[in-house]
């Protein structure tokens, strides 16, 4: 019986450690003074931060990756609270095939909306860009924004409403006063993690790409080269850092809210 | 009257952007499905419906064996993923006291952290003059003839259960923590040892979540081509990746829409027959971190 008590802690610390080891092999590579990305290692540098600084087409690419992540994550919150306000507090025929719909992006395979969304474009005879790089993360972004913003409706009180009414309030006065503070919290981690589902998508942007690379499709592109592959790393290595700040951020935000 | 005029309002927006960006590029790669090429563009008329694709995938040839092969690895790194998360999620669900979303976010990270980069790492390890095969040779325990561990399948299998491991524990983590303890300790009162309460209570009763973990898992990987890509090599090709060839370079739409398909269906098959278990409140924990 004490011994399964031990058992448990081991084996987490063990997964935990096999976890982060392939992270930490990035990591000492990127500091690495040599582009093999093999042992032994072959002195302490910072080469690769300060080539990856000078080198445009990387940060242009994330560049293009934020901007894409805060328009997907700004559109997808607001469609994802408007459907999860109608999901939650109304009804309304077709409401479960409206559901339905609304979630089902995320039980596809990104690669088949990609292949889809490749063929509409290509249909309508759209440029491929940046902007069809974010319609497409929008669809399966929505998914996550309506189930998190509907998770915390759902626990809203009726009475809150029908206070506001009895005292006088108008819909609109309803929806700025009682409704909205009521939720911002929920729509800001919404916010984080659709902007995260957007930074780091590489299947859908790769078929709905234009010429201009989000951050992802430049690293996919660059592992072929072995020589600029460790600016690559140390790149990697900072978004890890900044996307770990966002993550705890947005946990922060829920437990937050989730204790009043 | 006025909420009615709200209900649209609200219901629009999003309406017709799943409309347009979800129902209807699918309806279009269906009827691409059966084209018997694009010739004319998108909007031609007059084509002749065909199955021919369909029978291509299905009637012969290596594409049918290759779904199963994706179906299969697809349903290993779950399987496995989810029962190699399973006794941390318990572990976190009742054997920790104070310190619990501590080791939850610790255990989150490497999730949070670049999907391509992840996979980017394995191939950096298991490469031939990669960090494990050097590793060990720096250490003097292996000779030029060791084995190259990348380029197979089981490099992908590898990498994706890293890639999803901590990706799942946290459904069963919270399908652990809905656990109403009272029942452990009736069947705790009722004699039973702390095994047979496990397999009996605690195992049937954590189902949901690991089922919803486990369909969250399938379903990326049923589609996967990155990860063939970058640590399988051309042994470990997968159905995806016939798909993206036909796609990528433009070669056969009609066929790879075909293809796309009957892996989209074979995923909602696997859905629907899993839908009594899998409740909509479980992928809300799947994805809510």
């Amino acid at each position: 019986m004490i011994s399964r008590f031990r058992i448990l802690p081991a084996y987490y610390a063990f997964l935990v450690v096999l976890l982060y080891l392939p992270l930490l092999v990035l990591l000492l590579f990127s500091f690495n003074d040599g582009t093999a990305l093999s042992f032994p290692l072959r002195g302490f540098t910072t080469d690769w931060y300060e080539g990856m600084l000078a080198n445009g087409q990387l940060l242009a690419a994330a560049r293009n990756s934020a901007v894409v992540g805060v328009g997907v994550s700004t559109v997808a919150t607001v469609l994802g609270t408007l459907a999860a306000i109608a999901l939650v507090r109304y009804k309304f025929p077709g409401k479960t095939l409206f559901l339905m719909v609304a979630v089902t992006p995320l039980l596809v395979p990104f690669l088949i909306l990609g292949v889809a969304l490749l063929i509409l474009f290509s249909a309508l005879d759209v440029d491929r860009s940046l902007l069809t790089v974010g319609a497409a993360h929008v669809v399966v972004a929505i998914p996550y924004t309506v189930l998190i913003v509907a998770s915390r409706l759902v626990g809203f009180n009726r009475n809150l409403e029908e206070a506001a009414y009895d005292l006088g309030a108008s819909f609109s006065y309803f929806l700025r006063r009682v409704l909205v503070p009521l939720i911002a919290p929920a729509m800001l981690a919404a916010w984080l993690v659709a902007f995260t589902v957007s930074f780091d998508e590489f299947v859908l942007a790769s078929f709905t790409i234009g010429r201009e690379p989000t951050l992802p499709v430049f690293i996919f592109g660059q592992v072929r080269f072995a020589n600029r592959f460790p600016q690559v790393v140390a790149l990697a290595s900072v978004v890890m850092v900044l996307s770990l700040g966002m993550v705890l951020l947005a946990q922060r935000l829920q437990r937050a809210w989730t204790r009043r | 009257m006025k909420a009615y005029g709200v209900r649209w309002a609200l219901l629009l927006p999003p309406g017709l952007v799943l409309f347009a960006l979800f129902v209807v590029p699918v309806l279009m790669m269906v009827i691409t499905s059966f084209r018997p090429d694009l010739r004319g563009g998108p909007f031609a008329w007059g084509w002749d419906p065909t199955l021919q694709h369909y029978q291509n995938v299905i009637g012969g040839g290596d594409y049918l064996p290759l779904l199963a092969t994706s179906a299969r690895i697809a349903l290993l790194v779950a399987f496995l993923a989810c029962a190699l998360a399973y006794p941390v999620a318990y572990f976190l669900a009742f054997r920790v006291g104070r310190s619990t979303s501590l080791l939850l976010t610790l255990l989150i990270i490497p999730f949070w952290s670049s999907y391509l980069l992840r996979t980017i790492a394995w191939k950096i390890i298991l490469g031939s003059n990669g960090a494990l095969n050097s590793f060990l040779g720096f250490l003097g325990l292996t000779n030029a003839t060791a084995p190259i561990l990348l380029y197979s399948r089981s490099a992908v299998v590898v990498t994706l259960i890293y890639v999803w491991l901590p990706f799942v524990a946290l459904p069963i983590y919270a399908g652990l923590l809905r656990i109403d303890r009272s029942l452990l300790e009736a069947s705790a009162d009722l004699g039973a040892s702390r095994f047979q309460s496990f397999r009996k209570v605690t195992l049937p009763l954590s189902m949901p979540g690991v089922i919803a973990a486990f369909v969250m898992v399938f379903i990326p990987t049923v589609g996967e081509y990155v990860a063939p890509i970058l640590v399988g090599g051309t042994r470990g090709s997968l159905y995806g990746n016939i798909i993206e060839i036909l796609f990528g370079d433009g070669i056969n739409w009609p066929l790879g829409s075909a293809m796309a398909l009957l892996m989209l269906v074979g995923v909602f098959i696997l859905i629907l027959a899993l839908a009594k278990v899998l409740r909509v409140r479980n992928l809300i924990e799947a994805v809510e971190r």
